[in-house]
């Protein structure tokens, strides 16, 4: 061996394989690990809590039927969108998102800050026939989410594995989620307790059954929290800069 | 993996014995979730895959009573008795998903043109259908492309069998069982809802463990090979299938809410969630739908021009650079979003030195028909690998274009983007499939031409208008609507409702429903053909054309 040249990598596999490996570990390695140590990459803003489980369950239901392949919720430092759709979404917003659904096109509008723009029969009216409030609307209609009850036994493990993963969920809000999620639904119940745990959560008979969990309940009501946790004219703006 | 030495190919050894114990093992494992699961999706899940388990160890039995009656394998012309069989089932393979997964496509861009025909049911609904489409195109016809061509290549660039005996049937048999998970999942609303990484986190170990006997074959394979160099094709495959390792790992690491549930919540979280998907989700372009297509390309390309590889150097430059760079580009998803600054700065950056890479990689591919130009006229499966590669070095262009940020704030969100993938899916992977799967399916199935080049001609031109019509119709949506979306009238206000912008597409959606149709049709006159050749068959007046065996020479050139 006088001199190194590509044909001794050529000439052995692993070195190949290896040297590969170096190759494409560099980029991600200097690009990602910094997000994780850097801490002004999530900022330090008041009101983001993790999601009621009702909420939780709806974001699970948006995320099963796939809205996130037509609806953003990343609204960008862009004049035209910050008028259009409010502030500009902040990391802090989605940092108990497991995943993240920011999305990557529109084909209907963002969501990001879509929480009580609408009222709740508006949402109900619109899942089960979007072309029924919006004629243009090339938006599936969803009226099964009206008709089918909340499928509630994961709830509470799914609680517990978002908190070993660093979400603040607390014991008591692992013990008490089945009863969170029937009473947010109904306000004729005492929802005392379950609006000092998630505090903002609209609480409301959203598909006009109190008695009956649907997923439709769940749907609006992770619709109706999005974007509304911060408020934005007590942030400074110092506070933002990543 | 290996076959004991005493055992013959196809016959039980040590080896056969452990894999079926591991089915054993697997099928009680699965009985166990399918009694214990509320899920019902689980348990659909778990019995097809008691029945995969079950059909594996009767297979290996079947395989084993099947040699000892019809005796070994012949060797071909060089003395190497490659191991073919999986190679054919993944080409069939990618011509099937191929096409289920173009009439997905065409359907849910006819759902958008024409939103009634969701008819309201949730299987059929765009947003459980659109991941139905892109993994179908993506993982089950690119990735059947993939293994079945580097799985051939692998064995005539290094003169060796396969490594392994099951394992190369394991991993096309396990891959396709991968497909049938994700996809019924997906339609009864199992999703980890990260794009091209819907599966949930059991599919996901079942194709870590595919993933893994694939690259230990391909790995093993390269080492036992005859020939002093390894060939160029083999560098691209291997950074593919390592590259996918790792960028699948980290991406789709997740903690399921019970084991006998199909959901599972992903370890990472907002921004950094987002920046680990897109660092996947641009190498998931980047290493499995490129740098394995340009292995195809270098191996299809010469061999079918009958030329050699334009410039060895060249290719060493354009392999590494091309690896190293394309890593960084994944924080170009996500300009003017949450993303700090530096990241979003430092992926643009990337992204734009990336297209140097890729057009030399276009350069050397173009030109390897140096002296052979004339094959354009006469042969049609040429002329749909060189059109791929100018649609590679198309959309390389315009990638790195959308990625400038102040081209981005207008693109970004809108069809343009759609019609930038599908420039380089349909153009680039489909038309280089096409034309590898064209030369593939004589040599595998020993027929001396294929059944018709006239019918190719017919696929390659209705494909190619096919295409034309989606880019085009897709540029002026993606433009039209980003220019909408930022409009402002005279007072000062945004000049029009987001739901004009949705009405305004309508004719495009329409124009690029139809492109897709076309492309659907020239992939079942290729089935056709496939089918007829496989057959044996030959169309009457198709002259014998002058289409190159397959066990030639092609191998490396050495650096001195």
């Amino acid at each position: 061996m006088s001199k190194f040249t590509h044909a001794t990598i050529e000439k052995n596999s692993i070195l190949l394989l290896i040297l590969t490996l170096v190759a494409v570990s560099i980029g991600g390695l200097v690009e990602i690990v910094p997000t994780f140590l850097i801490k002004t990459t999530v900022e330090d803003v008041e009101g983001v809590r993790p999601y009621s489980p009702l909420e939780l369950a709806g974001r699970d239901i948006y995320v099963r039927e796939g809205c996130y392949t037509c609806h953003s919720q990343m609204i960008r430092s862009l004049r035209s969108e910050v008028e259009r759709y409010g502030h500009y979404s902040l990391a802090a917003e989605s940092k108990y998102d497991h995943p993240f659904q920011w999305g990557s096109k529109r084909t209907g509008p963002d969501l990001a800050r879509v929480g009580g723009k609408y009222s709740n029969d508006w949402h109900a009216l619109h899942l089960a026939d979007p072309r029924a409030v919006v004629p243009e609307s090339v938006m599936p209609g969803y009226p099964f989410l009206a008709t089918t009850p909340l499928a509630q036994y994961d709830i509470e493990n799914s609680l517990s594995v978002l908190a070993l993963l660093g979400t603040p969920y607390t014991d008591e809000m692992v013990t008490e989620a089945l009863t969170d999620v029937f009473v947010q639904q109904n306000p004729d119940e005492d929802y005392d307790d379950m609006e000092e745990r998630y505090p903002g959560a609209v609480i409301a008979n959203f598909d006009g059954d109190p008695n009956t969990v649907t997923e439709l309940d769940a749907v609006i009501a992770y619709l109706q929290m999005l974007g509304t946790l911060v408020d934005f004219s007590t942030v400074e703006r110092a506070t933002l800069t990543q | 993996m290996a076959a004991s030495r005493e055992a013959a190919p196809g016959t039980l050894s040590a080896a056969s014995f452990g894999v079926g114990g591991l089915f054993v093992v697997g099928a009680l494992l699965s009985i166990f979730i399918a009694a214990n699961t509320l899920d019902n999706v689980m348990a659909f899940h778990a019995t097809i895959f008691i029945l995969f388990f079950v059909l594996g160890i009767f297979a290996i039995g079947k395989r084993h009573f099947d040699t000892l009656e019809r005796g070994p394998e012949p060797a071909s012309q060089d003395g190497v008795t490659y191991h073919d069989g999986p190679v054919r089932v993944a080409t069939l393979a990618a011509l099937f998903w191929g096409i289920a997964g173009f009439l997905a496509g065409l359907y849910i861009a006819l759902e958008l043109a024409f939103p009634w025909l969701n008819f309201d049911l949730a299987f059929l609904n765009f947003g459980r259908l659109r991941p139905l489409h892109t993994s179908a195109v993506i993982f089950a016809f690119g990735g059947n492309a993939l293994i079945a061509t580097s799985l051939y290549v692998v064995q005539r660039t290094c003169k060796a069998r396969l490594a392994g005996d099951i394992a190369p049937w394991f991993i096309v048999w396990g891959y396709q069982l991968f497909i049938v998970l994700a996809a019924t999942g997906y339609l009864l609303g199992v999703t980890q809802g990260k794009e091209y990484a819907e599966p949930e986190w059991y599919v996901d170990l079942w194709l870590t463990i595919v993933w893994v006997t694939y690259l230990i074959v391909f790995v093993a394979t390269l080492a036992k090979r005859k020939e002093p160099h390894i060939y160029v094709a083999n560098w691209f495959y291997l950074a593919f299938i390592v590259t996918i390792a790792m960028l699948h790992l980290i991406n789709n690491a997740a903690i399921p809410v019970a084991l006998t549930s199909t959901k599972s919540y992903i370890i990472w979280s907002g921004v950094q969630d987002a920046l680990i998907q897109w660092w996947y989700g641009h190498n998931a372009v980047g290493f499995f739908l490129t740098a394995g297509f340009l292995g195809m390309m270098y191996y299809f390309v010469p061999k079918r021009a009958e030329r050699p590889v334009f410039s060895y150097r060249l290719s060493i430059v354009h392999f590494w650079a091309l690896i190293f760079l394309y890593i960084w580009a994944g924080p170009h998803h996500l300009h003017y979003t949450a993303l700090p600054d530096w990241a979003q700065t430092l992926g643009m950056t990337f992204s734009i030195m990336l297209w140097m890479p890729s057009w030399g990689g276009m350069i050397n591919g173009l030109m390897t028909l140096s002296g052979a130009w004339d094959k354009l006229r006469t042969d049609p499966v040429i002329r749909m690998l060189v059109v791929s590669i100018a649609f590679y070095g198309m959309s390389t262009f315009e990638g790195p274009v959308m990625s400038i940020k102040a081209v981005n704030s207008l693109s970004h969100y809108t069809d343009w983007t759609i019609g930038h993938v599908h420039s380089g899916a349909l153009g680039w992977v489909g038309f280089v499939s096409f034309g590898a799967i064209y030369c593939l399916v004589p040599w595998l199935w020993n027929r001396k031409q294929l059944y018709s080049l006239a019918l190719v001609n017919w696929h390659f031109w209705i494909a190619t208008l096919g295409i034309v019509l989606y880019i085009t119709a897709m540029w002026v949506s993606g433009i039209l609507q980003g220019l909408m979306w930022r409009a402002y009238d005279s007072l000062g206000f945004l000049e029009y409702s987001f739901v004009e912008t949705v009405e305004a597409m309508h004719p495009f959606y329409a124009i690029r429903a139809l492109g897709g149709g076309l492309f659907l049709v020239g992939a079942l006159i290729m089935a056709y053909n496939v089918i007829m050749t496989i057959k044996g068959h030959v169309r009457e007046g198709e002259a014998l054309s002058p289409a190159p065996a397959g066990d030639g020479q092609l191998v490396a050139v050495g650096a001195e």
